[in-house]
């Protein structure tokens, strides 16, 4: 168990935890991003503060803030 | 007869837009109401002897209204008329798009599910029962292609069928705890033989979902005392179930396992092979250390291309009107009339119909950048950036359109969740200088700075009132809309040449808005300004010049007497005093009266700047000049100082008048707007004055 931040480029594998509430929990949720879907990590920004992410077949940008609540079983 | 009402939904980026036009094309108007209202865009036509209205909705994830842009989709959807939901869905995506159909499906409308993209589908070896996902949602599926224009005729067949038939319900299935729950609840009220208007499966999924009207109607009934038990009961399963006392969540869950459900038994891949195309581009677009300076590149290309190219068939326009200009004098004589069409309408609308091309230029680069999915990448690239500055990430969208123009960009800032950074990012925006302030750099620019370089003049331009839009935004966010960050999640949408088309009909659109106001607006406007710089009449100077000019002896003399007593008139026209009563506010930044008013009129539309002046000029320079184009006329009049400190008020004082009137609407508040008035003047003028005292010195 990981969190999605600590992820490298290349890394894959199963939401098991989502740790924000309400709507940012629904948005992530309605975007493809819920428990037991594939992620793999893509490719980050300068300074890791922009993280990009497949989820299914959709393209994510998310911040590493919010990648830090997200729990990923490799 | 009756119009039918068609709402067209579907997630960000699914080809809605090109499917209206596939729809539509040319056998109507498309309807893009610039102004106040495009939040959602309109397309009437006649098909099959049906009179029929199309309303494109925006772009919507799902119903949860996140952001304001989605509300607008979702208040439409629960509150307006309408006969017909037609669901664009991105078949290269499906499991994702089906999330917001399962959504749809609970309003219980008609509801033709458009397959769109199949032609990227196909490609990429994906093959889709449209039949059986049909007869699982419950509503009719067809496959289309917006892009080749494949299926477009059955679609359009199948919604007017739709229209001629009653509406049939849809049925929803649940996992096998829901439906369980949901046949004890059914069992219960088939056996208490209770009546009501909603079916009982209605009733009890209501229940489960936690409605509050449901619960509120069923409270009262006698029934409530046995129900309630059989529903905590339910309750108390789910929750086992799916580990979550969130109900909302584990509905969610439900139609995400439903939409999983749905794709799985209807797509079959034969060899899915997931084309990547985006993964290649994307490794040097947002490449860690290579992609912001491509990103500034291509910006710097783009201003480049504006004014290289843009400058060619401008010389020509100018000539074109100057020509026009002296032609008209010869009919009309040199008289009021003349002087009124040459010297007002002429000068003023030439001086706006002139920067067209360049105008072209910038909003076909903007439509590019829009279209092609490269806005998202630099989002992605700016928002570390951004974030230092107070700014979202997302907020780099609305900016981007603030070049093209502020009345659009004020409307794209709702798809900013939070409220604080979205009146951060509206206050800013009219620091990306707009397509309308374009004229007014492009001949200043030209006039003082020489050919080679006027291209990156116009970049830092540009790139300074960026900057300085950052600044405040730092400012802002520090002392005015304090507030925690809003968590930045993003589609990044894959690649796509945007169709030709699209982009065509876009500028064009763009280009005719242009002319019509610079025919209609900006024409008015000059004919004012042209009244205002020649009135009141002063016959006793006219007499008096008129014998002195009898008497020179030379041409010379003459010509220059002429021009004196122009110069003497303007001195004392209405125009002039208008100038002249606020001039003490602009003197200290260099600013005479005439370029004051350009900028006071300036506040009606930005456009009327070079209008102004381009009227102002063409008089004052009447009787030698009259050959001459405006910008040698500005060169000769205006000391470089004052036009460096012009150019920079332009970039910074309040936007038009249009969009200022937005700009209140989507800020929630008039109080907003005297704020920004405040704010853009003072920086305005702060920044002017820094700027002339060094030109001074230069």
């Amino acid at each position: 168990m990981i969190m999605l931040s600590e992820m490298n480029p290349g890394e894959q594998g199963i939401v098991s935890k989502i740790d924000a509430q309400g709507e940012l929990k629904q948005r992530l949720f309605s975007l493809g991003l819920r428990k037991g879907s594939q992620i793999k990590m893509k490719a980050s920004s300068i300074s890791k503060s922009t993280l990009e992410v497949e989820v299914g077949s959709t393209l994510l940008a998310l911040r590493y803030e919010e990648a830090k609540m997200i729990q990923v079983r490799v | 007869m009756k119009e039918f009402v068609i709402a067209l939904v579907g997630q960000p980026n699914v080809g809605k837009s090109m499917l209206i036009n596939a729809i539509a094309d040319a056998r109507l108007r498309v309807g893009n109401f610039s102004g106040v209202t495009v939040e959602k865009a309109e397309v009437r036509f006649v098909a099959q002897g049906h009179s029929i209205k199309i309303v494109d909705l925006p772009g919507t994830y799902s119903l949860n209204d996140y952001t304001q842009d989605e509300r607008v989709t979702k208040e439409f959807l629960e509150n307006e008329p309408y006969d017909l939901i037609i669901n664009v869905v991105d078949t290269t995506n499906l499991e994702r798009n089906l999330f917001l159909t399962t959504q749809l499906l609970e309003l219980d409308k008609k509801m033709i599910v458009a397959l769109n993209m199949m032609d990227e589908a196909q490609k990429e070896g994906m093959c889709v029962d449209h039949e059986q996902l049909g007869s699982i949602l419950g509503v009719p599926c067809v496959k289309v292609s917006a892009a080749t224009k494949k299926g477009i005729g059955k679609l359009l067949n199948r919604a007017i069928d739709m229209f001629q038939f009653s509406h049939e319900k849809s049925k929803l299935i649940y996992s096998d705890v829901v439906e369980e729950e949901v046949a004890k609840i059914v069992l219960f009220l088939e056996e208490k033989r209770y009546k009501s208007a909603f079916t009982y499966r209605d009733i009890a999924l209501k229940l489960l979902e936690e409605d509050v009207k449901t619960y509120h109607q069923m409270r009262d009934e006698p029934l409530w005392l046995e129900l309630s038990l059989i529903l905590k009961e339910a309750l108390e399963h789910l929750y086992l179930h799916h580990e979550s006392k969130d109900v909302s969540e584990i509905f969610a869950q439900e139609r995400a396992a439903f939409a999983k459900g749905a794709v799985l038994e209807t797509l079959t891949c034969k060899k899915c092979t997931s084309s990547n195309m985006t993964e290649k581009i994307d490794a040097i677009l947002i490449h860690k250390v290579f992609g912001i300076p491509i990103f500034v590149v291509l910006m710097w290309s783009l201003f480049q291309l504006t004014f290289e190219l843009g400058s060619i068939p401008m010389e020509w326009i100018d000539m074109f009107f100057v020509a026009l200009g002296t032609y008209v004098k010869t009919i009309f004589g040199e008289g009021a009339l003349g002087s009124l069409l040459a010297d007002g309408a002429l000068s003023g609308v030439g001086a706006v119909v002139m920067f067209l091309p360049n105008i072209v230029i910038l909003f076909l680069g903007i439509a590019l950048l829009e279209t092609t999915g490269y806005m998202a990448r630099v989002a992605f690239l700016l928002d570390g950036f951004f974030h230092r500055f107070g700014l979202h990430g997302k907020s780099f969208i609305p900016l981007v359109t603030g070049f093209g123009c502020s009345v659009p960009a004020y409307m794209s800032a709702r798809t900013l969740k939070n409220d604080k950074d979205r009146l951060i990012t509206l206050f800013i925006i009219g620091f990306m200088s707009c397509g309308a302030k374009l004229p007014v750099y492009v001949l200043f620019v030209g006039a003082f700075f020489p050919q080679e370089q006027a291209g990156n003049v116009l970049f830092l331009i540009y790139i300074a009132g960026a900057l300085v839009g950052l600044i405040a935004a730092k400012f802002l966010k520090r002392f005015v809309f304090k507030g925690v960050d809003e968590p930045f999640v993003m589609e990044m949408p894959k690649y796509r040449l945007p169709s030709l088309k699209l982009i065509w009909h876009t500028v064009v659109i763009k280009a005719i808005l242009y002319l019509q106001k610079a025919g209609t607006f900006i024409l008015a406007a000059s004919m004012l300004i042209w009244f205002a710089s020649n009135y009141p009449k002063y016959p006793e100077i006219e007499a008096e010049y008129a014998q002195k000019i009898e008497l020179a002896q030379s041409d010379e003399a003459k010509a220059s007497l002429e021009n004196e007593q122009a110069k003497v008139l303007l001195e004392k026209s209405f125009l002039a005093m208008i100038g002249k009563s606020t001039e003490g506010l602009f003197a200290p930044i260099g600013l005479d009266w005439k370029m004051t008013v350009a900028l006071e009129s300036g506040l009606a539309a930005k456009e009327v700047v070079v209008s102004t002046l381009g009227v102002l000029y063409a008089l004052g320079a009447e009787v030698d000049e009259e050959s001459e184009g405006l910008l040698e006329v500005i060169q000769k009049e205006i000391p470089f100082a004052s036009a460096v400190s012009f150019i920079i008020f332009v970039m910074f004082y309040l936007p038009c008048m249009a969009a200022s009137i937005v700009f209140a609407k989507e800020s929630g508040s008039y109080k907003y707007l005297a704020y920004l008035f405040v704010f853009t003047t003072m920086i305005a003028w702060g920044l002017s004055f820094i700027g002339y005292r060094i030109a001074l010195y230069m």
